[in-house]
């Protein structure tokens, strides 16, 4: 074969294995039939409805694979004690180990409550903004991942994430965090943790929805957002949120 | 009790306050503390060479080749820490091919390689390139061939070729400098732009950073110069030891300066953390910060060298006294480092509890591999300087 035919011949191949490459794409997201450019993601929680059961936590661990012991978590519940005299008692629920106990007489208590903790899918993401080699990342529709098969496991993520939300996976050596669950949303279903609430604490939407339950809960609640002044923009909000909440 | 995890459980007990669960773990390790210490010495050692040829300080002259070859047995150790903490170390080549580039630390392999490549080794090249060819003409089979080997075969020793290399010298120190602020300055900052933690992010960081470089660096070739120079039987210059004690001086009395107003200006400030940072000073970083850093690290070796500028003291004395202010110089600065690198760890970003670090004897993180992370930089310069002998242009001068 003279040269320029082999030229011309490779490069029409490369030509349609590029358009075939792209036909093949288009197919594969047609046929999951999920656009993530037409849906933004977001959660709002009703503290007040939170009643500390820890059924979020459970489901959550059982459905993304979470290792069990109490040191790496995708959602947590924290209950937050307020002394009359002002002294603030903040404990992390463990609803494997035992059902917390009141440690403090509730003749000192001022007000008590429990507050549901994830990651906050912030839209100005510090971890993004870190993350070395591009391996947490923004989707379209607004879900902060980690792509395991690409962190290096250098911990930064975990460093500049000022909610905690972040941990290193003993299995996998990568930094893990909530995905919202994201295999299922993109099915149409509900995260695990709002799935499982027996009160509804957590309402999970669409941002862009005129209809979602998010939008709804959005125009019923005066809403606030954990750590503003980082500016880090979080998509997760607060209904009831008492300032010692951090 | 998972096995894996039992250190885990271990340090639930330390925890005071409330922490987030996922806090629980420690995630930069003594390897994190090391990484900046080691930066720290090459681009102080860098700056202290480059006072010569740059600064003309002839009294340096004695110690301008063992800065460079300090700078570079250390600056071949530096990312090994990093790279050992690396959950997935054989992805640590993913920094060079697809860099994220709003990230400070996947600027860290070009930085490094810039400050490696086109600063260190061009600089050391070009100073020995007439030697090596001069040493290749009398040496055995083996180090003449390698003494050619490092000379790139040349074989140019005319004077117009030696004009060459003092200008390519004096030109790569140049832009040398700025490469070493930048290197340091640089580390500093992947801690100061971290805005989730108080104690890391100040803009003040990265120069303090790099003032505590500069430091440890002239200070740890102080060391060198004072512990090599009688160990081959000649004498120490004691005019160039005062010189470096001089710099070493006015960099420590900036260091501290610098320390002092990110200090007050924290107090006086009194934000969100300030009630956990102090809880942190005082309970968790007392002796490390109060004691090593501050006390023995800095204060102590102002007031040996001061001693020294202020009354006439005999040479034997004089360099008793260089010697230990570089050693405690030393400490004060590894304190410095673990202080920036632990103390950001031990409080809980929810500003209501504290950890503590419990350092490993074993295993991938633990007291051996510091050690030998701490160690294997002089083990480089001790064969750098069989291969490169730093004072071989002073004995031909001589």
């Amino acid at each position: 074969m003279e040269r320029r035919n082999f030229f011309k011949k490779g490069m029409t191949l490369l030509t349609q294995l590029g358009v075939l490459s792209t036909f093949a794409k288009k197919a594969k997201a047609e046929t999951n039939g999920y656009d993530p450019s037409k849906h933004y993601y977001g959660m709002g929680i009703q503290v007040n409805k939170c009643i500390g059961c820890g059924k979020c936590m459970e489901a959550c661990k059982e459905e993304n694979g979470v290792p069990k012991e109490p040191f790496y978590f995708r959602t947590w519940v924290e209950r937050y004690i307020i002394k009359k005299d002002a002294e603030v008692i903040v404990q992390s629920i463990d609803p494997r180990i035992d059902r917390i106990g009141n440690s403090v007489p509730e003749n000192e208590m001022m007000r008590s409550f429990f507050v549901p903790k994830l990651c906050n899918h912030c839209d100005h993401p510090p971890c993004v903004q870190v993350c070395p080699v591009g391996a947490t990342f923004k989707t379209d529709d607004g879900v902060i991942l980690v792509d395991s098969d690409r962190c290096i496991g250098c911990r930064y993520c975990i460093q500049a994430c000022p909610y905690g939300a972040r941990y290193l996976n003993p299995v996998t050596s990568t930094a893990d965090k909530c995905t919202f669950c994201y295999h299922r949303i993109t099915k149409g279903m509900l995260p695990a943790c709002v799935e499982v609430c027996p009160t509804q604490a957590r309402i999970f939407g669409d941002i862009k929805s005129t209809a979602s339950p998010l939008t709804r809960f959005k125009r019923m609640f005066k809403l606030h957002v954990l750590k503003p002044s980082l500016n880090t923009d979080p998509k997760v909000q607060y209904a009831d949120l008492d300032g010692e909440v951090r | 009790m998972n096995p894996v995890n039992e250190h885990l459980y271990e340090m639930l007990k330390q925890v005071s306050g409330y922490i987030y669960p996922n806090e629980v773990e420690f995630h930069w390790s003594i390897l994190i503390v090391v990484y900046p210490y080691l930066t720290g010495l090459v681009a102080g050692a860098f700056i202290l060479a480059s006072l010569v040829k740059v600064f003309k300080v002839k009294q340096l002259q004695p110690v301008y080749r063992l800065s460079m070859l300090t700078a570079l047995s250390f600056m071949i150790i530096a990312p090994l820490p990093l790279q050992l903490h690396l959950g997935h170390f054989e992805r640590s080549y993913e920094i060079f091919l697809t860099p994220n580039f709003t990230s400070a630390m996947a600027m860290f392999g070009f930085v490094y390689a810039w400050y490696l490549m086109v600063v260190i080794l061009l600089e050391i090249w070009f100073t020995y390139r007439r030697d090596l060819i001069r040493w290749a003409e009398t040496d055995k089979p083996v180090m003449k061939f390698i003494h050619r080997a490092l000379a790139l075969f040349s074989k140019d020793t005319s004077e117009e070729g030696e004009r060459f290399d003092m200008k390519a010298v004096k030109f790569i120190t140049i832009i040398g400098i700025p490469s070493a602020f930048m290197l340091h300055g640089y580390v500093g900052f992947i801690f100061g732009s971290i805005k989730a933690n108080p104690w890391w992010s100040s803009v003040l960081i990265p120069i303090v950073f790099l003032f505590s470089a500069i430091v440890s660096g002239i200070a740890l070739v102080m060391l060198l110069y004072m512990v090599v120079t009688p160990l081959r039987g000649e004498k120490i210059e004691i005019a160039c030891v005062d010189k470096m004690a001089s710099f070493l001086f006015i960099a420590v009395i900036i260091d501290f300066s610098l320390e002092m107003l990110d200090f007050i200006h924290r107090l006086y400030q009194s934000e969100e953390s300030i009630k956990i940072l102090s809880d942190l000073v005082m309970n968790r970083l007392f002796i490390s910060l109060g004691i090593i850093q501050v006390l023995l690290g800095m204060i102590v070796p102002l007031v040996l060298i001061l001693f020294i500028k202020l009354f006439r003291v005999d040479e034997e004395l004089r360099k008793l006294f260089y010697f230990l202010a570089a050693i405690l110089i030393q400490m004060g600065i590894f304190a410095t480092r673990w202080n920036v690198v632990m103390g950001g760890q031990m409080f809980s970003k929810s500003f209501r509890g504290l950890t503590a670090y419990k350092l490993e004897i074993g295993g991938m993180e633990g007291l051996f591999m510091t050690l030998a992370l701490l160690i294997a930089p002089f083990f480089i310069l001790a064969l750098l300087i069989k291969i490169l002998p730093p004072w071989e242009q002073q004995s031909a001068q001589s």
